[in-house]
């Protein structure tokens, strides 16, 4: 497909980063066996959809097998030896999560069923403990929903109101807007995203959150599209919570991390009751544990919590900064691409200030139509509002599409990309067709 | 499988270009409209039925991708001159039969929601309010629920 490999004509792109060197690239993509697939037209897989999940490498993959096949059984609740050994890995994994994000302390890692999950734990037991009438919760209006409809919800039950911050023309965050809402409105809660999931927008999480703190806001930060590209080191941060899920980050569904700094823990109310969250429990009601069971209701996702550990290691094996400068490096391949072609608008930033992904419309064509047609090409992407709907209505768009780059991808895949986008312009132009007559059913 | 791949792009993209009764009808007697609020497609079907309860005329208008507006177009194709007992009787599987060749569940979403709108048209007269449940019988293939996308 295509003719000479354009990298070889254009600057390279290894010279100017510390990204993968072609045969690390190799040895990388040799870890994700899925990635040598064909798709159903028969074209080689291009998977440009990690923004909305990523493929788990053999590590993963083994952890979670080695779980089953040796050790596997419930934890805390058994003194036999599968128990003490699955016990054991399910703390280490949370030893591994807390070092991955430099937490102060294991106890402040609370392992939920996702991001989604973490952040209506904070909603329904922070939130309703500390929200009331008139109290202000400020976000963004780029969230996805998982950040915006636990606050609507919250807002329902106590009578607090959900304010937006706007983005601006440049699809970026201006600074003293952010001061000047968080100066007038004092809200009890700043609850942001890192990366925006559709624009690639990074905010400027340690500034905001210290500013955020000047003002008494205490401070929730969506790191989903963070902690799979970048080093994420709470304590720096200072962020009161912050919340990932596990398959953003090549680790398995099921699971997610809610960071809480210690004291904010403790003093919330337990959110799911049940057994392994309870030091006591009579006919006449219960005592809760302590930090991190706390917040760990039932059996906890234990080959999950193994899977994430695993592939937290696997990323800090790679390096976060090497990931951050390859996909940063193909992004700027695709988002350059599409921004010298007519008819075609990219949604985002310049590439100097986002990750891997890159969001677009082009004149006159669907997104779904673009999506499809690359799906006949080989190339994962996604269609749609992408969880992202306040986002999206205050763009008057109904719909984008969106390429998102990850560390296993090739810098072929980003020239694939842009070849694939001038075939969609090309096959929806208008080009005079006539309907022809069809035999009557 | 590329030459099946070929029919299904030059008759879509014929009727997504070259739309039959693609408007607004001014004497409609029935008329309904309805969206996938997920992906922004939008289908508007205006009708003309006689007294004898045959379809007379039938247009359509919207936006959305080529899949929604083309089976729109070709559903107003094959309606006109048949009875509403024919379109009680036209089911969801005879719709995408009518498209052509096999949608994912994703995007026969896309193609039925011009029938769903026809379905909900028939009982829809321009003179009385609309129905409250607008988006006409719930069909379930089997695939995924298309709620949100991540």
């Amino acid at each position: 497909m295509g003719s000479q490999s354009p990298l070889v004509e254009k600057k390279s792109y290894l010279k100017d980063t510390t990204a993968f060197t072609i045969s690390e690239l190799d040895q990388i993509r040799e870890q994700f066996p899925i990635l040598g697939r064909l798709t159903a037209s028969g074209a080689p897989l291009a998977f440009l959809d990690n923004a909305a999940s990523t493929q788990r490498p053999l590590a993963v993959i083994d952890a979670m097998s080695d779980c089953f096949r040796r050790y596997y059984a419930n934890v805390h609740r058994g003194i036999h030896t599968l128990s003490e050994e699955s016990t054991a890995a399910y703390e280490q994994a949370r030893r591994t999560v807390a070092e991955f994000i430099n937490a102060a302390s294991d106890r402040e890692v609370i392992f939920t069923a996702g991001a989604t999950a973490s952040i209506n734990t904070v909603a329904r037991t922070w939130g309703d403990a500390n929200l009331g009438r008139g109290d202000v919760v400020l976000t963004t209006i780029a969230e996805h929903h998982a950040n915006i409809v636990p606050w609507h919800q919250l807002a329902e039950r106590t009578g607090c109101k959900v304010v937006f911050l706007p983005i601006t023309s440049e699809y970026t965050f201006d600074d003293t807007v952010v001061r000047d809402h968080l100066e007038r409105l004092q809200p009890k809660l700043f609850a942001f995203t890192a990366v925006s999931n559709v624009l690639g927008t990074k905010t400027p999480v340690r500034r905001w959150a210290q500013l955020a703190k000047s003002f008494g806001a205490v401070t929730l930060v969506d790191a989903s599209q963070a902690t799979p590209h970048e080093p994420i080191d709470v304590q720096s941060l200072d962020t009161d919570f912050l919340v990932f899920g596990g398959h953003k980050m090549c680790g398995p569904t099921g699971i997610g991390v809610l960071h809480g700094k210690q004291q904010l823990l403790e003093d919330m109310p337990a959110f799911l009751g049940g057994g392994g969250m309870i030091l006591r429990v009579t006919t006449e009601g219960f005592e809760p544990a302590e930090l991190p069971d706390k917040f760990e209701a039932g059996t906890p996702p234990i080959a999950e919590a193994i899977g994430l550990a695993a592939a937290a290691n696997f990323l800090t094996g790679l390096g976060l900064e090497r990931i951050a400068a390859h996909e940063h490096a193909l992004c700027k391949i695709a988002d350059q691409g599409l921004r010298e072609m007519q008819g075609v608008e990219v949604i985002g930033p310049d590439a100097g200030q986002k990750g891997g992904i890159v969001s677009f419309s082009i004149d006159g064509v669907h997104a779904h139509d673009i999506a499809q047609e690359l799906d006949h090409l080989g190339i994962a992407v996604r269609a749609g509002h992408h969880c992202t709907m306040p986002l999206h209505r205050w763009m008057k768009k109904t719909s984008t599409t969106r390429a998102s780059f990850y560390l296993y991808n090739r810098p072929q895949e980003a020239e694939r990309f842009l070849e694939a986008i001038e075939l969609v312009k090309t096959k929806f132009t208008r080009s005079g067709r006539r309907r022809r007559q069809r035999n009557p059913q | 499988m590329s030459s099946e791949q070929d029919i299904y792009e030059e008759h879509v993209l014929d009727h997504y270009e070259d739309p039959y009764h693609r408007g607004d009808l001014e004497k409609a007697t029935h008329s309904h409209e309805a969206d996938n609020p997920l992906c922004g497609d939008v289908v508007h079907i205006d009708l003309r039925i006689d007294g004898d309860e045959k379809i007379q005329e039938a247009w359509f208008s919207g936006d959305g991708c080529v899949i929604s507006q083309a089976s729109a177009s070709m559903l107003m194709e094959t309606i006109e001159g048949k009875s509403l007992e024919d379109i009680r009787n036209f089911t969801a599987e005879e719709m995408l039969a009518l498209f052509g060749p096999k949608l994912t569940p994703n995007r026969q979403k896309c193609c039925l929601l011009s029938w769903r709108v026809l379905q909900s048209a028939i009982h829809a007269p321009v003179d009385d309010l609309p129905p409250d449940n607008e988006d006409g019988p719930d069909v379930n293939f089997g695939g995924p629920s298309l709620s949100e996308e991540t």
